[in-house]
């Protein structure tokens, strides 16, 4: 009888305790911590991701409790640090570089409650889902643009590492300039590094000194587009809106806007809907926008402007056929789209790219 | 009133212990001046930046994961050092290691043998090794500065790395990203504790530091490194052979640096990635000298250098400290303990200018 009783009052108790907690779960903020590779005033990739972030904690005022980790190494680091994110109570875990992917994973592992998301991977886990942005399209206007503007016919390509996403964005350019102005070549110069201004700059010089009068970039720092300032060339920005860094040499970005994306998965994880997702999104989803066109003809830029517009409403896909690899094989036939799932991860070069592919 | 430094005759046993605690001491006090500025409890801040890190077992765990590679890149440093060899080339010798470890680790994925870590592991101290000895052999035979030549191998080791991680190491399932496939089960290291990343390599660079501690102290190659360090021509009266010391300091320098390499793509890593190390062979240089190239030095100097870089991560969690808030902490520490330093070999006297007597006695 006793022993009932005893039993039957730790029940209410835990009942009790279970109810407030549940309560004082309700109340409390959700909690988002953001991991970064580079410093957060890089201008470029974890800029834009910060942005983000903050614009999580503007929509949701203190509905929400954000923090973040800046350089943090792709190596045996991360999975530390995306760890005591966890254990610091984080309901939410944005890790946004590619090297955060295993990591990621192993920590997943561990904190089931934990809801991660991962990007410009390609692994999932039931708490663990990616996301890319289809930087793509953005780079075939740039290549548009660069085709009109060129007049030594020369387009300079600052290239990091050779993994699919950057094949497909030289691809795409590629393809722009054939369309455009087949007279154009592109040159490219690979730095091996996502963000080092001085080896950005130096690559921006050595073209400017070949006679490449357009530049564009796929690495972070905004110190091409101030090498093109000072020797009076164009250049076209990557990840954050560059205008700033070149009132004269600056055409247009290609802006990673994660806002709409960390917003909804905030929504979701808040609601229990949050499921893991391979999410590629692009100028359809407003994660890729090109927020101005500068120093350019009115009519080059309605038309840049018209090719955002078709390929935001989904008439024009950068990836339609024919499209030959360097060998001058047919890869994707006329009028055929090439599949998503082929383009996540592609490995070789449409016919015109002066690389080699890697093994 | 002048404060002069006066050089001490011979240097003071007791200052010599007593100067890292006074720069402790000292970043102590000048850390909560300037977190309380920054508008945080200064004492809640020192405590989540020196102990929250290790407060519980997986952070002291992360502690020795993050000390071992810096260990054994600075013990094996010190021996260099000690001889006078320059080897600013451990970031390269860990590299090298690292890649050699992973393509013999990469062969034997499918391998369920005990023997396969301890290869991994020598593949990993062969390729620092023979990559320090190649500076060793530059400069013995053609007088190259080995500064100069380790650190260009720096940068070579690490263009071999990216070259084999997006080349031919390269994940055939991986989407083509550089990265390769996770390594087999048999070629990582064992944890030590549950529930923790704490693997054998901290066993590994406990060992080398005793090791070479005993090496240094009580064996005729150790007194010939430090003999060679102190005087060379003194080394070469002696009839010590010059160039295969060079070589020897530079094979254990190098073979050191290259487990440590080793040990970060079969420990924590588990695979080669284009980033295996965060500058670890850079960070054991200030770990050698802060050590004052002991052995026992080093072992506190390199806990010392992984608990900075963990407080420093989790003063961003916590307190949203910006990195360069962090990294400030970090330099006024080291700042603190080189700049104490100077008490060991002189002492301070404050005296009135005497210019007058001087010059009356002229």
């Amino acid at each position: 009888m006793k022993q009932s009783v005893k039993k039957l009052l730790t029940g209410a108790v835990l009942g009790l305790s279970l109810a407030t907690a549940g309560i004082a779960q309700a109340a409390d903020p959700l909690k988002i911590g953001f991991v970064y590779v580079g410093p957060v005033g890089d201008h470029g990739w974890s800029y834009q991701h910060d942005q983000g972030r903050l614009a999580v904690e503007k929509h949701f005022g203190d509905k929400v409790e954000t923090t973040f980790v800046e350089s943090v190494p792709e190596g045996a680091d991360a999975e530390r640090v995306i760890r005591n994110l966890a254990k610091s109570g984080n309901d939410l875990i944005f890790t946004t570089s590619f090297g955060y992917m295993n990591p990621t994973l192993k920590v997943a592992k561990t904190f089931k409650k934990v809801k991660f998301e991962h990007a410009t991977g390609y692994k999932t886990a039931k708490n663990a889902g990616n996301y890319l942005s289809k930087t793509f399209e953005g780079r075939y206007v740039a290549g548009f643009v660069a085709a009109k503007m060129t007049k030594s016919n020369k387009i300079g390509y600052i290239a990091s590492f050779p993994i699919p996403e950057v094949i497909r964005d030289i691809n795409t350019v590629q393809l722009a300039l054939k369309k455009y102005n087949p007279k154009a070549e592109m040159k490219i110069i690979w730095v091996n590094s996502w963000f080092d201004p001085g080896k950005e700059a130096d690559a921006a010089n050595v073209m400017i000194d070949q006679g490449v009068d357009v530049i564009l970039q796929h690495t972070d720092s905004p110190a091409a587009m101030q090498a093109a300032e000072r020797r009076g060339v164009y250049a076209v920005g990557q990840a954050s809106d560059m205008s700033s860094f070149g009132p004269k040499a600056h055409l247009m970005s290609v802006v990673d806007d994660w806002a709409a994306l960390y917003i909804r998965k905030t929504q979701e994880v808040m609601d229990g809907t949050w499921k893991p997702e391979n999410y590629w999104g692009g100028m359809a989803e407003k994660d890729i926008i090109i927020p101005a066109f500068t120093n350019m003809p009115a009519e080059v830029a309605t038309e840049a402007q018209q090719l955002v517009d078709d390929i935001t409403s989904g008439k024009f896909f950068p990836f339609t056929g024919p499209i030959k690899n360097q060998a001058g094989e047919i890869k994707v036939k006329a009028g055929e789209r090439m599949p998503l799932n082929e383009l996540v991860g592609i490995k070789w070069y449409v016919e015109g790219v002066q690389a080699t592919a890697p093994q | 009133m002048f404060i002069k430094l006066e050089p001490r005759g011979e240097a003071s046993r007791s200052m010599s212990y007593l100067s890292p605690l006074l720069a402790g001491l000292l970043t102590l006090v000048s850390g909560g001046i300037f977190f309380a500025f920054l508008g945080h409890d200064p004492i809640e801040a020192l405590r989540i930046f020196l102990i929250a890190p290790v407060e519980d077992l997986y952070g002291f765990g992360e502690l020795c994961v993050k000390a071992a590679p810096i260990m054994l890149c600075a013990i094996g440093l010190a021996v260099a050092f000690k001889a006078q060899v320059w080897n600013i080339g451990a970031e390269g010798q860990l590299l090298m290691g690292g890649l050699l470890a992973s393509a013999v680790a990469l062969q034997l994925m499918d391998v369920e043998s005990f023997w396969a870590l301890p290869l991994v592991l020598l593949s990993g101290m062969l390729g620092g090794g023979l990559w320090g000895l190649l500076a060793a052999w530059l400069r013995t035979r053609f007088n190259a500065n080995e500064i100069l030549t380790t650190i260009m191998f720096n940068y070579i080791a690490l263009y071999l790395l990216l070259y084999f991680v997006h080349g031919s190491f390269k994940d055939p399932d991986g989407y083509g990203f550089p990265a390769s496939a996770m390594f087999g089960d048999s070629s990582l290291l064992p944890i030590l504790l549950e529930d923790t990343r704490m693997h054998i390599g901290i066993l590994f660079a406990l060992l080398a530091v005793v090791v070479i501690w005993v090496m240094l102290s009580r064996s005729f190659i150790g007194f010939q490194i430090k003999v060679l360090g102190l005087d060379s021509n003194a080394a070469k009266l002696a009839g010590f052979k010059h160039k295969r010391l060079v070589a020897v300091v530079m094979i254990i320098s190098g073979a050191l640096a290259g487990l440590a390499g080793a040990g970060e793509v079969a420990g924590p890593i588990g695979q080669l990635i284009p980033s295996i190390s965060p500058g670890y062979g850079y960070a054991a240089i200030i770990v050698a000298f802060l050590g004052r190239l002991h052995p026992v030095g080093i072992f506190f100097a390199s806990m010392l250098m992984a608990l900075i870089y963990l407080g420093g991560e989790l003063a961003q969690i916590e307190l949203n400290l910006p990195l360069a808030v962090t990294s400030l902490f970090q330099g006024m520490l080291l700042f603190y303990l080189l700049a104490c330093d100077v008490f060991i070999n002189f002492k301070i006297k404050f005296n009135r200018p005497q210019i007058s007597a001087t010059l009356e006695n002229s």
